[in-house]
């Protein structure tokens, strides 16, 4: 898959919803402001290949969303920023870590930077809500039980969901699980936050809501945040920075440099959700 | 032409199977001896598979011994050697039966509802965001549940026996007119506790191992879908109850227990 740069102008010309609030335009992404890097990277499930020579940049402490069609490999990418699956060849950059190489164990040190949103939550099912949330504080830190559960109230809370601490993952709809999943990698504050299809399965007014929780976090966090998605109005909205997989090559850019551009099959996966009009809509 | 590559490719298959469970092993001793010590866990998992196996570990030994003393009673009449009928159904229970049928039923019973539980962890990404967690899958969902399959089968073995030793006295002294006294002291005389009762203890302890071991395995590696976790199940019983059997001859022949 070959690397195409920036398309069109530099200057996002994203229009500000109330909610959103993003600030500076995004910027093409060098390798210093990078906080992941995908260089030459293969990827293949046995004879299925689905990454032949992928290279991109995702910048540091902004949101970035990536598109793509079903099977393009979107959900292939976060597995590998993660270790989940590891390439054949090519070389992965995390905050300055090269994983390429990495085995499982020295994976733990470079997941501790990391939170994952996982699509259909992954939440432990055995468990409450509450203990889903206070598991990787009561793994990985010494906090106190008193602590643990101030933290985990203070994260159900900013995701809206106090009040329910008790319940297990199969009392939960589905925007509540997403919730919860989301709560869950951010109690750690991770660096990075990798999202898969966050808004799938979702009304409306709960993609919205899911919207603006990410956009929250990104801004309470710092956090550079990676967000699978077949959801061209909410990538238009939320996104500084996407990345558009197509079979033969990645194409990035901001929002407004992707909707300016006169690349059909771009302009055609845009249009697909009603985009450039649907981004605003 | 077809038929031996095949062939071949299933031996590679089996090979690399039997490599894998090797290594899932290896990594599930790691983790046993290694820290954080996951003592809640272990016990959780001993009360699922040992304490909730009770009743029916019990009622089939109850009915193997009835059965044993029934059938070895008919025999055993016919040459006027009815009072050894306590060695019969001792000697058989304590040595083959208590701890190869207990490590079928336990497989039947807790290996595949283990196999089940992980392989749908496995397929709702429950593994994967352990793994996204940095807490290792095998640490904390294989090895409690392997060690308490370790430690219940030798327990579930001995009730099985128990069990199956008062169901044959129920049926011999009680039914058949066996003297009770008779009963007693020939299943006191046949039985040695160093060769008999501790070698079926050791022998349910390496079934234990091999089905927690299968059970995990199977479960780890199974294929992230509906059809793929009720396979890994099936594969469990199967793979599992051929090698508790397998492994029974060979223990038996080996070191006579």
């Amino acid at each position: 898959m070959r690397h195409e740069p920036c398309l069109g102008s530099q200057t996002d010309n994203k229009e500000a919803e109330p909610y959103v609030g993003k600030g500076a335009p995004c910027a093409r992404v060098s390798p210093s402001n990078a906080q992941v890097e995908f260089s030459g990277v293969r990827m293949a499930f046995g004879q299925r290949v689905v990454f032949r020579d992928l290279s991109c940049r995702f910048p540091r402490g902004r949101v970035s969303v990536i598109l793509g069609g079903s099977g393009s490999g979107k959900s292939t990418l976060l597995r590998l920023i993660g270790g989940l699956v590891r390439a054949q060849a090519g070389r992965i950059v995390v905050d300055g870590d090269e994983i390429t190489h990495r085995s499982e164990r020295q994976m733990y040190a470079v997941r501790r930077k990391l939170g994952m949103m996982f699509q259909d939550g992954a939440l432990l099912d055995s468990l409450t809500l509450f203990d889903n949330l206070a598991f990787p504080l009561r793994e990985h830190t010494a906090m106190t039980e008193p602590e643990i559960a101030a933290a985990v109230r203070e994260a159900l809370a900013a995701v809206g969901l106090a009040g329910i601490e008790e319940l297990l993952p199969n009392q939960l709809s589905g925007g509540m699980v997403k919730r919860a999943s989301l709560a869950r990698a951010i109690i750690m504050k991770p660096v990075i936050l990798l999202c898969d299809e966050p808004f799938s399965g979702l009304d409306p007014a709960s993609v919205r809501l899911i919207e603006t929780l990410l956009v929250d976090v990104n801004h309470r966090l710092q956090a550079t945040m990676l967000i699978v998605s077949h959801h061209i109005a909410s990538t238009m909205r939320i996104a500084d920075h996407v990345v558009l997989l197509l079979p033969d090559r990645a194409v990035e850019g901001s929002p407004a440099e992707l909707r300016r551009t006169t690349d059909r099959r771009v302009a055609g996966f845009l249009d697909e959700d009603g985009a450039p009009g649907g981004a605003r809509a | 032409m077809n038929a031996i590559r095949d062939l071949g490719w299933a031996a590679v298959r089996f090979v690399a199977d039997l490599g894998g469970l090797a290594r899932f092993g290896a990594q599930i001793g790691r983790a046993a001896l290694s820290p954080p010590v996951r003592a809640r866990l272990f016990v959780d998992e001993l009360f699922k598979l040992g304490v909730l196996s009770l009743v029916i570990i019990c009622v089939c030994g109850l009915a193997v011994g009835m059965v044993l003393s029934l059938q070895g009673y008919t025999t055993l009449v016919r040459f006027g050697a009815e009072q050894s009928l306590g060695a019969v159904v001792g000697l058989s229970l304590i040595r083959e039966l208590g701890p190869v049928l207990t490590a079928l039923l336990a497989t039947g019973r807790a290996g595949s509802a283990t196999t089940a539980e992980i392989g749908t962890m496995v397929a709702t990404e429950q593994l994967d965001a352990l793994r996204m967690m940095s807490v290792d899958p095998i640490d904390l969902v294989a090895t409690p549940r392997a060690l308490a399959m370790t430690a219940a089968m030798p327990l579930l073995s001995a009730l099985f026996i128990v069990c199956g030793l008062f169901g044959g006295y129920l049926v011999g002294v009680g039914l058949m007119g066996v003297d009770p006294g008779s009963y007693m002291s020939s299943l006191r005389s046949a039985v040695d506790f160093r060769d008999d009762v501790l070698g079926s203890l050791l022998k349910a302890l390496i079934f234990g191992v091999l089905v927690g071991l299968i059970a995990t395995y199977r479960g780890h590696t199974a294929v992230p879908t509906s059809a793929g976790v009720g396979a890994a199940t099936t594969s469990t019983v199967v793979v599992a109850s051929v090698s508790v059997l397998i492994f029974d001859y060979f223990i038996t022949a080996l070191w006579g227990v």
